[in-house]
């Protein structure tokens, strides 16, 4: 077959190159950028809750210049507390932990690490990205539309958020933005999911079998299957909200709801079905935002541990288990809202059953550490701080999961403790491992090391001083989503926590700044990288840093070796490249 | 440390064009030489996973369906307009149309082949064009969106297929036009018509998923009980 080469040149014009670019890696740094600005706002808006929590009846004047209407007299009232609650939740679910790991890591590696010179479409790659940010402006307009921001929290349970403006602040124009954004976000996930999928079954180059592929294009193909599966049915759930809200339909609203003496039109919808539909995604959602997070662990884990991953098939099973589970137990996160007791039990039991899936891949990191010569890099410090937030958080999962156990505890602190260790803080640790892992590849100059372990152990400190107080507040019986808590005598002896948590907050908030100090000036004035300076084994290491337009240049690799072939005797070196001559090991 | 690094020459690669076509022997599909275009099946495969995502949102609507349509005593449905029937047999003829261009392709009797495409594409139109008129016709009889449950998810349901179907009216359309316009280059270069005959079938995986879909959400609003 004589066929013409595709030429496959950077494109020279500015805006083709930086802007509307096809390269996948261009394309994984826009959602990176992204990812950055998003958590950025996020964690600002989760400080306005803190000072609230903390002192309550302090007013902030320079702090209402940023929302100078919700934040009149410099007091943040009940209202505009939920609506932090509910942009910082949505913010930080769809636009940082689901876009960062995925979008950002997933879209720049993934074709690398399969030895492929671009995703398959690149074009749809392209347009993932720009409606993903189209989604985001939607989002941020709620702040600046007439009512503000939604008031609903990130799920929008209905009734609140089916009714309209009649149900408070924040519910007319907003709680649209907030539907739109999040079904454009939808169609974007789509594009993008197709392009892992099929770059990974099609365009794994000559020798790259599926059980030679590293974790994390594991991690991020399950992620893509997940998302493209979970994903419709939040649309349809939001199609089907907007059209309770602007057309008169009934899905959500019963009949003869009365909201500020006005007996509301609508008739014989569910509020649970809006439940079962938001949370049959919700549930996996969760996955999406923590197995790229378990790929980047592995991944480190072994590169530094100069061991080969303890069960590597036993890993690609637990996260396919992970992720098909995932479908199955959405319904625990409904078990106050008066199931059935039945089917509490089935949904308990299948929750249950992830912490088999969870345990094996703990014990196969542990046994990867066991007896290793672990090197303590910024990127090993991550992913081992990933290890220890994710059985915390997974501890608290185990005692959530049960019914009997969640129902007292589920409108609590408690809960709160939970998913921000298991879904948010470590995934976010994932993202710290990967950003410091893979950082001389993207920039090819290393980050700060010094910096970057201050960074670490003041973060690492930091989120358990945040979080471990407040599974005592929870247990103490403190309600979640209340700004106020003035009125009932039993909190009063819990806002020394408070207190605490909001400092503690506010110095893990500050530490970020190191990071994002070390990130930018590494870029430019960080010392120069090697090809390979972690003496790893994967497809990126043996390519330029960072990697030009195509990739692999007119050659492809050759893989002969699996993903994690360290410390293997007879070998030269410790760790032998995927590429490396079948030859390399003496027998 | 750097001397360790084996440089880019070191590693084994091979060059464009050393390997023979087809699958080799041991895993990955897509490298190798690099690619000229992608590896085949690349569009049909995707095609079935975005087909599973679809699928996934109108799970989603037959679940919501079937939830509200046992909650009350509102639920009210209509008898389907005779034009739908009609409407259902379009779309069914459409498919066969498809089938028939695309054998006719198989067997490089392109003329033939663009001629049946075109019908589908028209039939496509006609689907269409027969579903509007029979929101016109129910919105006559006082059936609006908000009437009751069952006409609401009639209106949606039709219009969120319509809206897919039109998706896949415009690849249709359009790969009518890129064939009538460049009949000739297909003539002439196998590997333009293979190119060609890939995009038509996803086009068709399409359609025919969109085919049984209309069938299924006939059959959910109207038929099944």
């Amino acid at each position: 077959m004589t066929q013409a080469v595709a030429t496959h040149e950077a494109p020279k014009s500015f805006i083709r190159r930086y802007i509307f670019s096809t390269d996948h890696k261009v394309i994984g740094l826009q959602y990176l950028f992204l990812a950055m600005a998003a958590v950025t706002i996020g964690i600002v808006l989760s400080l306005y809750m803190r000072l609230r929590l903390a002192w309550p009846t302090e007013r902030w004047p320079l702090l209402a210049k940023l929302f100078p209407q919700a934040m009149a007299g410099g007091t943040i009232s009940p209202e505009f507390y939920l609506s932090l609650v509910t942009m910082h939740g949505t913010i930080m679910i769809f636009f940082v932990l689901t876009t960062a790991p995925l979008g950002g890591f997933g879209n720049y590696f993934l074709p690398i690490q399969v030895g492929a010179h671009d995703m398959a479409f690149p074009v749809l790659n392209m347009l993932s990205f720009w409606v993903t940010l189209a989604g985001f402006l939607v989002l941020l307009a709620a702040f600046f539309v007439s009512g503000g921001a939604p008031i609903s929290g990130w799920t929008a349970y209905a009734p609140l958020s089916a009714i309209g403006e009649i149900a408070g602040p924040g519910l007319g124009m907003g709680q649209n933005l907030w539907i739109v954004s999040i079904a454009l976000f939808c169609i974007a996930s789509l594009l993008g999911a197709l392009n892992f999928i099929t770059t990974t079954l099609n365009l794994r180059t000559k020798g790259m079998s599926m059980t030679r592929l590293p974790l994390t294009v594991w991690a991020w193909f399950t992620t893509a299957v997940l998302a493209l599966l979970a994903f419709p049915v939040l649309l349809a759930g939001g199609i089907l909200l907007l059209l309770d809200r602007v057309a008169g339909t009934s899905f959500f609203v019963p009949e003869g709801l009365i909201v500020s003496d006005k007996i509301l039109p609508h008739k014989g919808g569910s509020p649970l079905l809006w439940q079962h539909l938001f949370w049959f995604f919700g549930h996996p959602e969760v996955y999406i935002a923590i197995l790229p997070g378990m790929g980047i662990t592995s991944h480190v884990l072994s590169t530094f541990a100069r061991k080969p991953i303890f069960g590597y098939r036993a890993m690609v099973a637990a996260i396919f288990a992970i992720g098909l589970l995932g479908f199955l137990v959405w319904g625990h996160h409904m078990f106050v809202s008066g199931m059935s007791p039945y089917s509490a039990i089935a949904f308990s039991l299948l929750t249950l059953s992830i912490g088999v899936p969870s345990a094996i891949k703990t014990f196969n990191w542990l046994a990867t550490l066991y007896k290793a010569q672990i090197r303590f890099t910024v990127p090993m410090l991550f992913a081992l701080g990933f290890v220890s937030i994710f059985v915390t958080g997974g501890l608290s999962g185990i005692i959530l999961g049960q019914t009997s156990l969640d129902i007292p505890m589920h409108d609590t602190y408690f809960v709160v403790a939970h998913f921000h260790l298991i879904m948010g803080v470590a995934a976010i640790f994932g993202i710290f491992a990967g950003t410091y892992y893979w950082f001389p590849k993207m920039f090819g100059r290393m980050m700060n090391d010094a910096l970057g372990k201050l960074h670490f152990w003041l973060t690492f400190i930091g989120i358990y001083a945040i979080f471990i107080p407040m599974h005592i507040l929870g247990i103490a019986g403190h309600p979640r989503r209340y700004a106020e808590t003035a009125g009932f005598d039993f909190l009063a002896p819990l806002q020394p926590l408070h207190v605490f948590i909001t400092i503690a907050a506010l110095v893990t908030a500050a530490a970020q700044v190191l990071f994002f100090f070390n990130f930018f000036w590494s870029i430019w004035r960080g010392r120069r990288a090697e090809i390979n300076p972690w003496r790893a084994t994967t497809l990126e290491w043996t390519i330029p840093s960072p990697p030009p337009h195509d990739n692999f240049g007119p050659r492809a690799p050759v893989v002969h070796h699996g993903p994690y072939e360290y410390s293997v005797p007879g070998a030269a070196e410790d760790y032998i490249l995927q590429t490396a001559p079948p030859t390399a090991v003496k027998s | 440390m750097a001397k360790t690094i084996p440089s880019l020459a070191d590693i084994e690669t091979i060059t464009i064009g050393s390997r023979p076509p087809g699958r080799p022997d041991d895993g990955g599909r897509g490298g190798g030489e690099r690619p000229p275009s992608l590896p085949e099946g690349s569009y049909r495969l995707a095609m079935l996973f975005a087909l599973a995502s679809i699928g996934m949102l109108f799970l989603g609507f037959t679940s919501a369906y079937i939830v509200r349509q046992g909650l009350g005593e509102d639920w009210h449905p209509f008898s389907p307009p005779s034009i739908l029937w009609a409407n259902t047999a379009l779309l069914l003829m459409s498919s066969a149309t498809l089938h028939r261009a695309r054998s006719l392709l198989r067997r490089e009797a392109i003329r033939e082949s663009l001629r049946w495409l075109s019908l589908t594409t028209l039939l496509g139109l006609l689907f269409l064009a027969g579903q509007y008129e029979a929101w016109r016709q129910l919105t006559a009889q006082g059936i609006y969106l908000s009437t009751n449950p069952h006409s609401s998810f009639f209106y949606l349901l039709t219009a969120a297929h319509g809206a897919h179907l039109l998706g896949g009216l415009l690849a249709l359309g359009y790969l009518t036009w890129r064939g009538w316009r460049r009949r000739l280059l297909l003539m002439g270069t196998p590997d333009h018509l293979k190119r060609y005959g890939a995009l038509v079938g996803t086009a068709a995986l399409y359609w025919h998923f969109m085919d049984g879909l209309w069938v299924y959400l006939f059959i959910l609003l109207f038929l099944w009980r």
